[in-house]
């Protein structure tokens, strides 16, 4: 076999490169430019080097946010996920109620990010909102515009409300793809319910439910229009994830330096997280692969 | 191990079957003799698995009851049944060693550990795959798999009945063999009911005493190998058993002589008048081709030679016949005379075999 060396296929790669180039790389670049540099307004930049990156490293504010959005992930993965698996678990697995569950499940996920902020925000309201209405009725305190620990209960409800679904639904579809002849051998084996699911249920789940639990982290890692609807991350700072600070630092107080150098460094955690998870998921493939 | 009663058994997957076409397993009455190990033989989709499903318990039957040593066992789940199943496809659990698959159906029941850890160690040895016990059965491969689904239906010693569900369709042809083997010896050691359905023909009669051939939802045949090759109650088992099957030919019956396409011959027995649709039926093995002007015209459309024997392709009167010649036997041209063994005819009626009347020949 001869090879044929033509150096002008190279030309058939621009057309990738350049809307990869204007899409992606671009716009980092110039969040690269802004971390690096000082203004003071007209336009004006100077070089301030790794500045922002060391002020932004010892500045509480960020460390705190980032406290704040590491409880919140892990907080609706540990509901989200065993939640999802467990509606999973009891939907029918056919027939006309099979399809009823799964056209119901998939409703929240087709609202938008802001309109499912703004139901939230009304549900809650103490005067008006069902919810917020209810409680206080009830005799139980709860004003999410007051009080941090409410302001995290609704927004915690609220995301599992929204995202459960999908846990299920891949969980579901996991459960689809279990031939009935394992769950025929577990009975003549005697094993118990814990034993079916230990065993056979979730062993076949795995793969998609480390896509579930990936997807579910990066959303939430990055969250941002649902709780600013509800409490615009109040009261004070209790809700204030990565994200709405980020946002109150560059467009709020304009300052475009720190704000490009934190930036950059929550991508860096994300796009590192990811990497992990990526890894693993490739490596159970592989053992499954066989 | 038990005796397994089948008592009006019949199972339909329709809801309310109105024409006996809706029943996938038609009515049924057997006694399954404890301790023997019968085949379950029919092309696809004829209701061995559906019967199968019934006696282990996965499936209730729409009609009917059934009988372990006599004691009614119809609504009983299949855990309480005690019987141990081998299934099509490799069910193993992916997240265990090779030694705790063994061992789940021990321990789900209780027993003891040292009794486990002795009959997993004895079970290994069976399959060949002591050395593979701390192994996690994820990534091995379909034919190990398999192996360890068997060895998992074995371990329990005290089962009603062992049950395979065409168990050997994924595994290497000469580990076919030695597996079939290795659960024929297990079946005289320890003397357990064994039902093993397939579709394939020498797997039944080289592994079971009794061979069950069903057809279309029913059973048409129970046997030993011996007796479903010489007397086929049906048509379909004469043409489902054997390679190449029984030939099937339309004849007028007349007491003891047969007349087919015009020519007389003899048959073993004399048989009472019959009506309906009649034919006889003769294997490959009972056909002798000649020359001359005795027998049955017929052209020869083709030869195979197989090895061990030839199998000639032939035309009698239109319709094609298969014959069966010694390896060494020279086959000419001239060739246009078939003679069929009295010995070797079956008379059917309506496809079901007609028995003779008089039993002396």
């Amino acid at each position: 076999m001869n090879k044929t060396v033509n150096q002008k296929a190279w030309f058939l790669v621009l057309p990738v490169l350049l809307l990869v180039a204007f899409s992606a790389v671009i716009p980092l670049m110039t969040v690269v430019n802004y971390s690096v540099q000082d203004t003071f307004g007209q336009n004006k930049f100077f070089w301030a080097g790794l500045e922002w990156f060391r002020d932004m490293l010892q500045s509480q504010r960020m460390w705190d946010a980032l406290g704040r959005q590491v409880l919140f992930s892990a907080i609706i993965l540990a509901i989200e996920v065993p939640l999802g698996i467990f509606v999973a678990l009891n939907m029918p697995k056919k027939g006309f109620w099979a399809s009823v569950c799964l056209v119901l499940m998939s409703l929240p996920l087709l609202i938008p990010w802001n309109v499912v902020g703004t139901i939230w925000q009304i549900f809650g309201r103490v005067d008006i909102g069902l919810l917020g209405y209810t409680l206080t009725k009830l005799g139980i305190a709860y004003n999410y515009t007051q009080d941090s620990f409410a302001a995290w209960v609704t927004v915690i409800a609220m995301d599992v409300w929204h995202w459960t679904s999908l846990v299920a639904l891949l969980a579901y579809a996991g459960l689809q793809s279990i031939p009935n002849a394992y769950y025929q051998a577990a009975k003549i084996d005697q094993a118990s319910r814990w034993n079916v699911f230990r065993f056979i249920e979730l062993p076949k789940m795995m793969g998609v439910l480390m896509i579930a639990i990936l997807l579910r982290f990066m959303d939430s890692f990055m969250i941002y229009t649902e709780p600013f609807v509800v409490t615009g991350g109040g009261p004070g700072n209790a809700t204030t994830f990565l994200s709405i600070d980020l946002v109150k630092m560059a467009l709020g107080q304009f300052d475009l330096g720190p704000a490009a150098a934190f930036s950059l460094m929550y991508f860096l955690v994300i796009l590192l997280i990811s990497w992990v998870f990526y890894t693993v998921m490739t490596n159970i493939d592989k053992r499954d692969g066989l | 191990m038990a005796k397994i009663t089948l008592d009006n058994l019949a199972h339909s997957y329709v809801k309310n079957p109105k024409s006996e076409d809706d029943f996938a397993l038609k009515e049924l009455n057997n006694d399954w003799t404890d301790g023997e190990a019968y085949a379950l033989l029919g092309a696809s989709g004829c209701g061995k698995s559906t019967l199968l499903n019934i006696i282990s318990g996965l499936l209730q039957p729409s009609q009917g009851r059934i009988l372990f040593n006599g004691q009614d066992v119809t609504n009983q789940p299949t855990a309480e049944r005690n019987i141990a199943q081998v299934f099509q496809f490799p069910v193993v659990y992916d997240t265990m060693t090779v030694h705790d698959n063994l061992a789940f159906p021990l321990r789900n029941r209780g027993a003891e550990p040292a009794y486990i850890a002795a009959r997993v160690q004895q079970i290994a040895k069976m399959i060949g795959m002591e050395d593979m016990l701390t192994k996690k059965a994820r990534g091995l491969t379909a034919d190990i798999k398999q192996k360890i689904s068997l060895g998992r239906g074995m371990v329990r010693e005290d089962v009603n009945a062992l049950l395979f569900d065409e168990p050997l369709t994924v595994i290497d042809p000469h580990m076919k063999w030695e597996l079939r083997t290795q659960l024929k010896s297990l079946h005289h050691e320890f003397g357990h009911t064994m039902i093993y359905v397939t579709h394939d023909q020498t797997e039944a009669l080289t592994f079971a005493d009794k061979v069950v051939v069903m057809y279309d939802g029913r059973v048409v045949q129970i046997g030993t190998p011996q007796e479903l090759f010489e007397r086929p109650a049906h048509t379909f088992v004469g043409y489902f058993i054997g390679s190449p099957g029984m030939n099937v030919i339309d004849a007028q019956i007349n007491g003891a002589l047969a007349l087919v396409a015009g020519v007389q011959m003899d048959l073993a027995a004399g048989y009472a008048p019959l009506d309906g649709k009649v034919q006889i039926g003769v294997r490959p093995e009972f056909i002798h081709l000649g020359t001359g002007s005795a027998g049955l015209p017929v052209q020869i459309r083709r030869v195979e030679d197989v090895g061990r024997h030839k199998i000639v392709r032939a035309s009698l009167n239109g319709q094609e016949i298969n014959l069966i010649a010694a390896e060494g036997a020279e086959i000419s041209a001239d060739m246009n005379r078939v003679v069929f063994d009295p010995a070797g005819i079956n008379v059917y009626r309506n496809d079901w075999r007609v028995a003779p009347q008089d039993k002396a020949a």
